[in-house]
């Protein structure tokens, strides 16, 4: 990451966030745009947490990674506190990898 | 700001600081995750007071760390937050219509602040609550991020404690609500594949943008109430 990179990214998103309360009056985004633009995000999202999860390079990670952030999952889907979904992946992975898997 | 707590009512106020107190630990968990990842402990607070979306910067530290180029950490943290354009046309004039309101409350407008304000009838709570959420998260998740990045430097080797799990769960437990609905998790699920298909060919952060192939799994128009992507910062 360099301050550049920030720095884009930062003057990106405000633009995104000032043109709707400067544009309301004059453009009309379509429901389906709407729509479009939420999955985007989602997909994005997803397809990270599979590429983080799954590959360190261009090569399987392999299995003590994909677990944890498995159990971590898990955990998120029984609506455990983030706190302790981020920290049962970290430590599920720790301790395979300490195991030797 | 007295009036702005008066006229939001204990119930309101108390969901609000469930929310921002939330926002503390994802935001400590972002800045420790970034700093393990390697970068220095203010690279994520600048970014977080610059930026102030968790999802993309989650995405961005997350490409990077992954060995992408800053360039398609950028483009994924913009296509994520290109989401803000419709929130700014739904809420409507709860920014207020002079300049300094605007240009501020532009900066708070994010996820959270924005779903409590669409949902209140009268414009003077929607215009309150608002304020107060967008204002509580900013300073909430910044106050995190720079507790977590000074935490994360005591920390050292990030794989060593599995930390490099921590960041794709952390992702996954923000996207899970959004998965709910069926068009969404085709379209996701394809997109995933896509990416992992395509990881051993090309450079690192590109598998990530191509997953927005995935879309056209999309179908026929689903039903959204609000143009909410995903609860980030919970």
């Amino acid at each position: 990451m360099t301050l550049a990179a920030v720095i884009v990214l930062a003057a990106g998103t405000y633009g995104f966030r000032l043109a709707g309360p400067l544009l309301r009056n004059r453009i009309r985004l379509p429901q389906r745009v709407r729509d479009l633009m939420s999955t985007a995000a989602t997909v994005l999202l997803v397809a990270l947490v599979a590429t983080a999860s799954l590959t360190k390079g261009h090569e399987f990670a392999g299995w003590a990674l994909p677990i944890g952030v498995a159990v971590g999952g898990l955990a998120a889907w029984r609506r455990f506190p983030f706190v302790v979904v981020v920290v049962l992946a970290a430590v599920t992975t720790a301790a395979l990898r300490f195991a030797g898997v | 700001m007295r009036s702005i707590w008066r006229t939001l009512g204990p119930v309101l106020l108390r969901d609000v600081a469930a929310v921002a107190a939330g926002a503390v630990v994802n935001g400590a968990s972002f800045g420790a995750i970034s700093v393990a990842s390697g970068l220095p402990w203010w690279m994520p607070v600048i970014m977080s007071l610059l930026v102030f979306a968790g999802g993309s910067q989650f995405m961005a530290v997350g490409i990077v760390a992954s060995g992408g180029s800053p360039a398609a950490a950028v483009l994924a943290g913009l296509v994520l937050n290109a989401r803000h354009l419709p929130f700014g046309l739904a809420i409507g004039d709860v920014l207020g219509r002079n300049w300094l309101g605007r240009l501020i409350g532009s900066h708070v407008m994010i996820d959270e602040s924005v779903a409590f304000a669409i949902v209140q009838r009268d414009p003077v709570r929607a215009r309150a609550v608002f304020w107060a959420c967008g204002a509580s998260m900013f300073v909430a998740w910044n106050v995190g991020v720079v507790g977590g990045a000074l935490i994360g430097q005591a920390i050292g080797d990030p794989a060593a404690f599995g930390l490099d799990a921590a960041f794709p769960a952390a992702l996954l437990a923000l996207v899970l609500p959004a998965l709910r609905d069926a068009a969404t998790r085709r379209a996701a699920v394809l997109g995933a594949v896509i990416a992992l298909v395509s990881t051993p060919f090309l450079p690192a952060g590109v598998p990530v943008l191509l997953a927005l192939v995935g879309l056209v799994a999309v179908g026929k128009p689903a039903k959204h109430d609000l143009p909410i992507a995903l609860g980030e910062n919970r």
